[in-house]
């Protein structure tokens, strides 16, 4: 057991690090304070390959190990958990189904503009109706000759608005529930495809949320990702990695509030010292900083089930669960180290905590890991 | 043949990080990342820049120092250079400016032997540890090519062969041009460095090492030995605690006695 | 080491159009005072490199500055500062008449042209100094008084040029000397050293150096100058900053900080309490969310340092804080503390601070 980052992740943490800093926290309030989807910095990294980071080399990707890939989202959430998602549903939702499930033909239409950030993903599952009981989907997509006839409505759905590649999740067959959903390709350009208006949030409010109409939306049958019938199980199985990404932006986040935290308690004095002469708060702060570490521990074990092509799906659950949770319990009591200031928006904290909470909600709420991790042992 | 383009990069200490021991008065190094010199990030860019525009530029950077200065190799090459040296060896610990330019020529000159002529060498004006600004010069002068200094632009013509450089002096600047090959140090005005790419991160790199036997260099010509300059003793400036409390009975009189003590520490 | 004899201390006279750069100036006032401390009779000696007439222009100044003999290479090919035509002509120049130790202003000309000497000649160098002493008492009466270090552990004698610079940033300095090679050379830090006033009824010994320059010499070729327009430095940049908080009262205080930034060659930037004021333009916010600056030199006016303006500043090499409320955290960081009414301050400041800058 090893838990020593090799050359290549060392120097993915140490540039990811050094863009967030430069690139990526200098806007971070702005685009949380106007809900604007930061276009120059999705262009930003896909000029540098990391819209690609895990993609085989031979489809435009850069061909990186899924730890350095889940690193980079961490430096992200570190500074800004809009940005980390961004990177992290276009990937783990998007890219990484159409590779894994798609066609050669698909692979090789999408994946090398989707790798090099020309294209960004979204990942289309969560109904008005539907949401973790997918049986539910309304939408539907029917055959008609060599198209596929989509109708229905999508919601809450992550990079929405900018995307160009959407996976959308559709019944073929309704009697069939879960068995009867299908995965496809719809392009925005698509007729009959129509994106709303942004959703305003409570947190990740720079991330484009929308809801997605399909009206008499006619795309070709090779748009389909599988065979019919098979959409759910490549949701469920996209959304483990998902789990992980998730689990990597809350891991940022925490860590980003813990050092704001840590460095105004420095430097702030009070009663004759610095704050954190005061082992009340510092014990705290042991205590976080502990359960920031315990994160990280099942997240790095579910990338390495991963990435040895074991079943993950319940440490991916697990550390998405105790992670999320984490990052709120941290940055909630970040805000209140720095009490006042930790309230203003003057300091990043009180975005991160905002910030924090859908980290308990998206990709499957907390109720929904326990239900994936109850399942196993009973 | 491909255009060579040699780039001189030095690992420093995060200068934002350093801090003074103050009782040895030696840089605490523990803990404080090296990273690649802010010149000479200019000075790849540039290169990386050459290499954009033009088909078969082959850029080599070199860089002397320590086991770990090799992470600015891989670095480069991250960015896009095609390949790194490094030159280490305990010999060379201590060496000045001048030894320092001629070990650079000579692996310069023995990476040129078997790989083919040099057209440009690109190197920062200065390293934020030493601050001396000479390695660049004393390079070029060892390497019997002309040197441009304080490049903040450069452009070079379409047959490769001639290059305008304007150097960013104080208050105006200064347009130069000269054919190649030629030595230019970068500034920060220079460009703007890219970010390394992740399909070079992942990639296999050519980074090769020298000592000194390597390049044909003498112990004794080397490092302390063989450097004309010695460092006798290296030390903090005493900083008082606290702020000192300007004395004065009017306006009037501060501002007199805070300008007479900024005078007298030559801080204006 | 061979067997010549080096004597007399040399300064390169850098000119611009015949006019003698104020560092040469004061590198011949720092002369001045060395050439006495040097073993045996030595004279304080320019070396002037340019066309005829610029060339003679500033071997007169240099002599008015206190150069007892000025090395003078004049030729047309030296009318505009080249590295290659100045190189060749203070090389001949030195070769032939074998000076103890050469100054050279550390200048953009100073700092390109003195490491490709050093090299050509094998010489050691020393980048930038900030001080120069030969006698031993006088470098450990320099490093009782102002350093940390404790020079009884160095072994010091009273011949060699013990130069001394800064290193990362100031953060550091460090003594050198080249013990191997003949001449000593430094280039040095303009503004540090005080040039002695200027005498034009001084009289000096003019020595003509032919050093056969010709054109093929010449590999760089200068094809014009452009004077740089005098717009706004970024705050991120700033050498000086002149900042002004809450204690200004209101936004007309920040033409009083104005005025003093233009006397002194400065920006003018705020802390957070002034934008919620709406005094001024958000922009010019100093801190942790604003810009984080790292000027030689911040003078913060009516500013109490909230940690917030606090992290912004820290890198500042001095700083000076003029505060009515003695107890306000920006003076546990200052250098410089006033208790005092800035508007009583300041006004002193612009009208006096010309009598203060060295020259």
């Amino acid at each position: 057991m090893n838990f020593e980052l090799n050359k290549q992740q060392e120097f993915v943490v140490k540039t990811i690090r050094k863009f967030a800093e430069n690139e990526v926290k200098p806007i971070a309030a702005e685009i949380d304070e106007n809900h604007r989807f930061p276009h120059e910095t999705v262009e930003k990294m896909g000029k540098m390959g990391l819209m690609g980071l895990p993609v085989p080399r031979e489809y435009g990707g850069a061909g990186g190990d899924l730890l350095s890939y889940y690193l980079a989202i961490e430096e992200l959430g570190k500074v800004c958990a809009t940005t980390a998602v961004i990177c992290s549903a276009h990937i783990s939702l998007v890219t990484w189904p159409i590779f894994h499930f798609g066609t050669e033909q698909q692979r090789r239409k999408y994946i090398p503009d989707m790798a090099a950030g020309r294209k960004l993903g979204a990942f289309a599952l969560t109904e008005p109706n539907a949401g973790t009981d997918s049986a539910k989907q309304e939408t539907k997509a029917v055959l008609d000759g060599d198209e596929y006839v989509l109708n229905g409505i999508k919601t809450l759905i992550t990079n929405g608005g900018p995307a160009d590649v959407f996976l959308v999740f559709a019944m073929t067959d309704k009697s069939k529930k879960n068995k009867g959903i299908s995965a496809f390709i719809v392009e925005r350009e698509d007729e009959g495809f129509f994106i709303g208006e942004n959703q305003r949030k409570m947190g990740i409010c720079a991330s484009s949320t929308v809801n997605l109409t399909f009206k008499n939306c006619r795309i070709p049958k090779d748009r389909l990702v599988g065979k019919e019938g098979q959409g759910f199980k490549i949701a469920m199985q996209t959304l483990d990695g998902g789990r992980i990404g998730i689990a990597a932006q809350a891991l940022g986040i925490a860590e980003g509030a813990f050092e704001e935290a840590l460095t105004y308690l420095k430097t702030r004095k009070q009663f004759g010292g610095p704050l954190t002469r005061m082992q009340a708060l510092t014990f705290e702060m042991a205590e976080l900083k502990t359960e920031i570490e315990a994160s990280r521990g099942l997240i790095y074990h579910a990338i390495d089930l991963k990435q040895r092509g074991l079943p993950y799906s319940e440490f991916a659950s697990m550390c998405k669960l105790h992670t999320a949770e984490t990052a709120m319990r941290v940055t909630t009591r970040c805000v209140q180290f720095m009490a006042g200031y930790g309230f203003s928006k003057d300091y990043p904290v009180e975005r991160m905590m905002r910030d924090a909470k859908v980290t308990e909600i998206y990709e499957g709420t907390s109720e929904v890991q326990k239900l994936v991790i109850s399942s196993k042992f009973i | 043949m491909a255009f060579n383009i040699i780039v001189c990069a030095k690992q420093v200490p995060d200068s934002d990080l350093v801090r003074i021991d103050p009782k040895t008065g030696s840089i605490i190094r523990k803990g404080v990342p090296g990273v690649l010199n802010a010149d000479d990030a200019n000075a790849l860019e540039e290169a990386l820049k050459i290499k954009d525009k033009h088909d078969d530029v082959y850029i080599t950077v070199v860089t002397m120092g320590p086991p770990q200065a090799e992470e600015v190799l891989f670095e480069a090459i991250a960015k896009g250079a095609d390949e790194g040296i490094l030159i280490n060896d305990i010999a060379l610990a201590s060496s000045d400016t001048f030894v320092t330019s001629t070990v650079l020529k000579t692996a310069i000159e023995k990476w040129a032997a078997d790989n083919g002529e040099i057209s440009l060498v690109f190197a920062g004006r200065e390293a934020t540890d030493g601050d001396t600004a000479q390695v660049g010069p004393q390079l070029a002068e060892r390497l019997d090519i002309p040197q441009v200094t304080y490049a903040s632009s450069f452009e070079i013509s379409e047959d490769m062969k001639t290059v305008t450089i304007s150097r960013k002096l104080e208050g105006y600047h200064e347009e130069v041009e000269v054919n190649t090959p030629c030595l230019v140090t970068a500034i920060k005005d220079l460009n703007q460095p890219r970010y390394p790419h992740m399909h070079n991160v992942f990639a296999p790199m050519k980074i090769t090492s020298w000592n000194i036997e390597d390049l044909g260099l003498d112990a004794d010509s080397v490092g302390l030995a063989g450097s004309p300059s010695v460092v006798i003793s290296s030390f903090p400036l005493k900083k008082g605690k606290g702020g000192m409390f300007v004395e004065g009975e009017s306006g009037a009189e501060q501002a007199a006695n805070l300008l007479a003590a900024l005078k007298d520490k030559r801080i204006i | 080491m061979t067997d010549k004899t080096y004597r007399d201390l040399w300064v390169f006279a850098e000119q611009n159009d015949g006019v003698l750069a104020p560092a040469s100036a004061q590198l011949l006032g720092e002369g001045t005072r060395l050439v006495k401390d040097m073993d045996g009779d030595n004279t304080l000696c320019a070396v002037v490199a340019g066309n005829e007439e610029d060339s003679r222009q500033a071997a007169a100044d240099a002599i008015a500055y206190g150069a007892k003999k000025v090395y003078v290479i004049a030729d047309e090919n030296l009318t505009n500062y080249t590295t290659d035509g100045y190189t060749k002509a203070v090389c001949a120049a030195i070769t032939e008449y074998n000076p103890d130790i050469v100054l050279y202003g550390a200048t953009p000309q100073g700092r390109d042209l003195a490491p490709r000497i050093a090299a050509r000649l094998g010489l050691g160098l020393t980048a930038d100094c900030t001080r120069l002493d030969i006698k031993a008492d006088d470098y450990i009466a320099y490093a009782q008084a102002e350093t940390m270090l404790d020079p009884s552990t160095l072994d010091l004698d009273d011949v060699l040029l013990k130069q001394t610079k800064p290193s990362f940033g100031g953060k550091l300095m460090a003594t050198m000397v080249c013990p191997k090679t003949k001449p000593q050379m430094a280039t040095v830090r303009p503004g540090v050293m005080d040039s002695l006033q200027k005498d034009p009824a001084a009289t000096g010994e003019i020595v003509a150096v032919n050093a056969g320059i010709t054109a093929e010499d010449i590999r760089v070729t200068v094809k014009g100058k452009t004077v740089d327009a005098a717009d706004g430095v970024a705050l991120a940049d700033a050498e000086i900053i002149v900042a002004g908080g809450r204690g200004l009262g209101d936004a007309s205080g920040f033409e009083l900080l104005q005025k003093l930034a233009d006397k002194i060659g400065g920006v003018v930037a705020t802390s957070g309490a002034p934008i919620d004021a709406g005094w001024i333009d958000e922009s010019l916010m100093i801190g942790q969310t604003g810009t984080i600056v790292r000027p030689r030199i911040y003078i913060a006016c009516g500013i109490s340092g909230s940690i917030q303006h606090l992290a912004g500043i820290e890198n500042s090499e001095t700083i000076i804080a003029i505060n009515t409320d003695k107890d306000v955290p920006i003076f546990e960081i200052a250098d410089y503390c006033i208790v005092g009414d800035l508007y009583e301050v300041v006004p002193e400041l612009i009208e006096h601070w010309d009598e203060y800058i060295t020259k």
